[in-house]
């Protein structure tokens, strides 16, 4: 399978502290792909630094073939690299079906066509009753909802999600999960995420790369590496529960 | 023109400068506490230098005399302001905190404006056409003292965060916000001491200058102007930053006021001020980024 | 928000717009000269309202210098008239690409250099001033003497020249905003009105959302300051005379966004309203002080900073919202 996104060598130091070290990965095309660790690690600079958000001291990022080295935000969600965000940021004043209209709009420029289009996708995720709802005024399982919405929205073909069912309960921690998993099997979106919900990663993830520290210590299928010393010492922990606990 | 005379105004400027800076460091000290873009900056100071107009024309009293009596009425003025009215704005947006102070400078020209008219008002001290004569120098009298003044309570300013406990607390205030409320510091009282300061500040810039310029209710918005100039350019939250953009823009506007027209000397500050807020928006000596 | 109001507010708030029109339209034949005159200043706010509007409801871009663009119309429209006899709807041709350029230098200089926010403003209000001490010295204009107009006689209404009645100008700024008030509303509905609300919301979410933020803030500006620049040429016919040192001050820019503060800021009738509100206040504050003797420069002034304290203070989503919401015409917006 070709790499989607190839990740090569990586790396970037904030003053005095290295938060990303000369890290190498691939994600395939269609694949599912979780990036894991503890916290500081070194996962969300990683991510800003795919999606635009801040350069990489050294090293390439590919995109389809192409590099997107220090690109900007706008430019690499224009590629087709769509993101969310670990605090939510949804457009507050706006309601649920604009912030989706908004998204939809990269790639439609007749505003009917995105309104269509976003209330396909509203639907889809069980946000269509309250499209017309202020976005500040939904519970915050519904934000995140609507941000993965919205990021949708720009037709991407990498979707990068960071941290997205943190602070939500099994039950819906499974539903989205499910309806993540049917958009990668229904339309071949690949999907790279940040999670420390063990539970979404262990049900979502094809491939998994654990970060500490900046370095990323291992990668692999889902259940070699949480079985690798190396990624329990630093990680998991000592006991094999803890890997099925939320 | 012959070298003296650019030495005299060069002198002039940089006199002149030190004064500003005192009035810049308010603004400064208000921005690095309490994060309010003080719009009414200048206007504030206009208050001042009419009380010391109204002070000298009934009493004859000297402004510099004056000069810790008037800073402690700003002193109360900027407390109380701070303390009802941009207090409760501190969890508003940025621009509504703007708008309010914008308002209220706009209430503060008028209504002097109203109570005193738009003709120039004078302080003629006994001094007034003194000078001193140092070589090829002439330097004013005036000048001499109100940049004198601007030194010691500069000075004294600086002594204050330094070496004082609330001093030290004001600027802890400044560096971290979070980890002040953390350590229990009262930061609303904190936010009102740290405008009454800047406040006091600006009333014993506001004392000096008045020595030296003819007073309208013009200058209000223009010196608000010129102090952004100068925190901008010097460094913001750099209390030396403030002197050293206060002594630079002093001196440049001097100069540049004799090399074009007087009455233009302002363009020439815009002029740094865009060319600052474009290369090097942290300012001369600042630290961080606004 | 933007697009869909349900169907009753949709002809509610259609009904009102129609009833206000045309009460507008027939305005001149109802009241004598002096409140033409007081309507006039009504609308002129109205319309440079809603250009500031576009900034700043709109694009989130704060802007306390649009006297610049208002400025600069009236310099060039009026010296191209008095010294090369150009009609000022000619002259606006040229006032525009002026003010424009203007627009996009300032916008160019703040954002690329990520100068955003309160320090945006600060650049604004710099340009405004810049320009004003500037056209003080500009000897071409007359520089602080001032530009007159002649004045012609009131025979005859000379639409292309702008010379004639109070009434003709009445129609032709009931006209312009009548423009703003479309141009604002196919905006907003448009692609670009909602980058616009997005930047404005979050811009760091909007560009990760593939909005090309410098692009469509420099639209958002460049708009403003074209509409605005017809309000300046107006302005140089109706009054007949400009001074750098009224024209470009810090003052008009404030009344200009005094009308989308009081009435709603990102709302399209909130400028309309706050203007019309605000200048009836403003007038009737003025009469009271005269007819009770007082003479006060300032006062004026006064008035307005209080207006604009307490709508901050108390009312900060202006004054059409709750009262939409009254009429129920309320969506999430407008």
């Amino acid at each position: 399978m070709t790499a989607l996104l190839s990740i090569e060598r990586v790396s970037k130091r904030f003053r005095g502290l290295v938060a990303v070290d000369s890290v190498s990965f691939a994600v395939p095309q269609g694949a599912i792909f979780a990036v894991i660790g503890p916290n500081g690690a070194g996962k969300t600079t990683l991510f800003n630094m795919i999606a635009g958000a801040i350069p990489p001291d050294s090293g390439t990022i590919s995109f389809a073939g192409e590099e997107i080295t220090g690109l900007t935000p706008d430019a690499v969600c224009r590629r087709g690299i769509a993101r969310t965000f670990q605090l939510v940021r949804p457009f507050p004043a706006l309601s649920v079906e604009d912030n989706v209209i908004v998204g939809a709009l990269l790639h439609r420029h007749d505003v009917g066509a995105a309104r269509s289009q976003a209330q396909e996708l509203l639907r889809r995720f069980d946000l269509f009753d309250r499209r017309y709802q202020q976005a500040s005024s939904l519970t915050l399982p519904d934000r995140k909802r609507l941000e993965v919405v919205r990021a949708l929205a720009t037709e991407p073909k990498l979707l990068l999600l960071d941290e997205v069912v943190a602070g939500l309960r099994p039950t819906e921690v499974d539903r989205l999960v499910a309806v993540l998993r049917e958009l990668n099997r229904d339309s071949g979106l690949t999907i790279l995420l940040i999670e420390h919900v063990m539970r979404a990663v262990m049900a979502l993830a094809s491939r998994v790369l654990v970060l500490d520290h900046g370095v990323a210590i291992a990668e692999g299928e889902p259940r070699e590496v949480v079985r690798d010393p190396a990624v329990v010492q630093s990680y998991l922990g000592q006991s094999e529960v803890n890997v099925w606990a939320v | 023109m012959s070298f003296a005379v650019y030495l005299n105004v060069a002198v002039a400027g940089i006199l002149t400068g030190l004064v500003y800076g005192l009035m810049a460091l308010g603004l400064s000290v208000i921005f690095g506490v309490v994060r309010v873009v003080n719009f009414a900056h200048g206007e504030m100071m206009s208050m001042a230098m009419y009380v010391a107009v109204l002070l000298f024309a009934a009493f004859h009293l000297d402004p510099l005399i004056m000069l810790v009596p008037i800073a402690a009425v700003m002193f109360v003025f900027g407390y109380l302001l701070q303390a009802s009215l941009i207090n409760p704005f501190i969890t508003r947006p940025e621009h509504s905190q703007f708008l309010l102070v914008v308002a209220i400078a706009l209430i503060i020209v008028n209504t002097l404006l109203i109570i005193f008219g738009p003709d120039a008002q004078t302080i003629q001290t006994s001094y007034a056409y003194d000078s001193f004569q140092l070589g090829p120098e002439i330097v004013d009298a005036s000048k001499a003292y109100a940049a004198a003044a601007a030194i010691v309570v500069t000075a004294a300013l600086f002594a204050f965060f330094r070496f004082t406990l609330f001093g030290k607390a004001i600027r802890a205030c400044a560096d971290n916000y979070t980890g002040a409320l953390v350590v229990g510091l009262d930061v609303k009282r904190f936010y009102a001491l740290t405008f009454g300061i800047g406040a006091a500040c600006v009333g014993a810039a506001g004392t000096m200058l008045a020595l030296i310029v003819d007073v309208t209710p013009m200058l209000g918005p223009a010196y608000t102007l010129l102090a952004f100039v100068i925190v901008i350019t010097g460094g913001l939250g750099s209390m030396a930053g403030a002197l050293v953009g206060g002594v630079l823009i002093g001196l440049t506007e001097a100069i540049a006021g004799l090399l074009f027209t007087p009455s233009a000397k302002s363009m020439f500050s815009f002029g740094i001020l865009v060319l600052v807020l474009l290369l090097r928006p942290q300012g001369i000596l600042g630290k961080r980024s606004a | 928000m933007i697009a869909r109001l349900a169907d009753g507010a949709a002809r509610r708030s259609l009904w009102l717009l129609a009833a206000v029109f045309a009460a507008l339209v027939i305005a001149p034949w109802a009241v004598n000269d002096y409140l033409l005159t007081v309507m006039i200043v009504a609308l002129y706010l109205a319309y440079t309202g809603q250009a500031w509007n576009i900034m700043m409801g709109f694009a989130g871009q704060l802007s306390l210098g649009n006297a610049l663009y208002a400025g600069l119309g009236a310099y060039v429209a009026a010296t191209l008239f008095t010294r090369y006899g150009v009609a000022p709807w000619l002259g606006l041709l040229a006032a525009i690409p002026v003010a424009v350029a203007c627009a996009a230098i300032i916008g160019f200089l703040a954002f690329r250099f990520g100068v955003a926010g309160v320090y945006f403003a600060i650049l604004t209000i710099a340009f405004a001033e810049f320009a004003r001490v500037g056209f003080d010295h500009f000897d071409f204009v007359h520089a602080s003497a001032g530009l007159f107009l002649p004045v012609a006689q009131y025979t005859h209404d000379d639409l292309w020249r702008l010379r004639g009645n109070p009434t003709m100008f009445y129609y032709v700024m009931l006209a312009a905003t009548a423009f703003a008030f479309l141009l604002s509303r196919a905006l907003l509905r448009g692609r670009i009105g909602y980058f616009w609300l997005a930047i404005r919301e979050d811009e760091q979410a909007a560009r990760a959302a593939g909005i090309d933020t410098f692009r469509c803030k420099m639209l958002a500006l460049m708009i403003s300051a074209a509409v605005t620049s017809f309000a300046g040429v107006f302005y140089a016919f109706f009054y007949n005379n400009l001074f750098p040192e009224q024209v470009f001050n810090i003052s008009q820019s404030i009344e200009m966004i005094l009308g989308p503060i009081i009435g709603g800021i990102g709302t399209l009738f909130g400028p309309v309203l706050g203007a019309f509100v605000l200048t009836g206040m403003a007038e009737s504050v003025t009469s009271i002080m005269s007819a009770l003797g007082f003479d006060l420069p300032g006062a004026k002034q006064v008035f307005y900073g209080i207006c604009l304290l307490l709508v901050v203070v108390a009312l900060p989503e202006g004054i059409w919202p709750p009262l939409a919401r009254r009429f129920g015409i309320d969506k999430a917006k407008q």
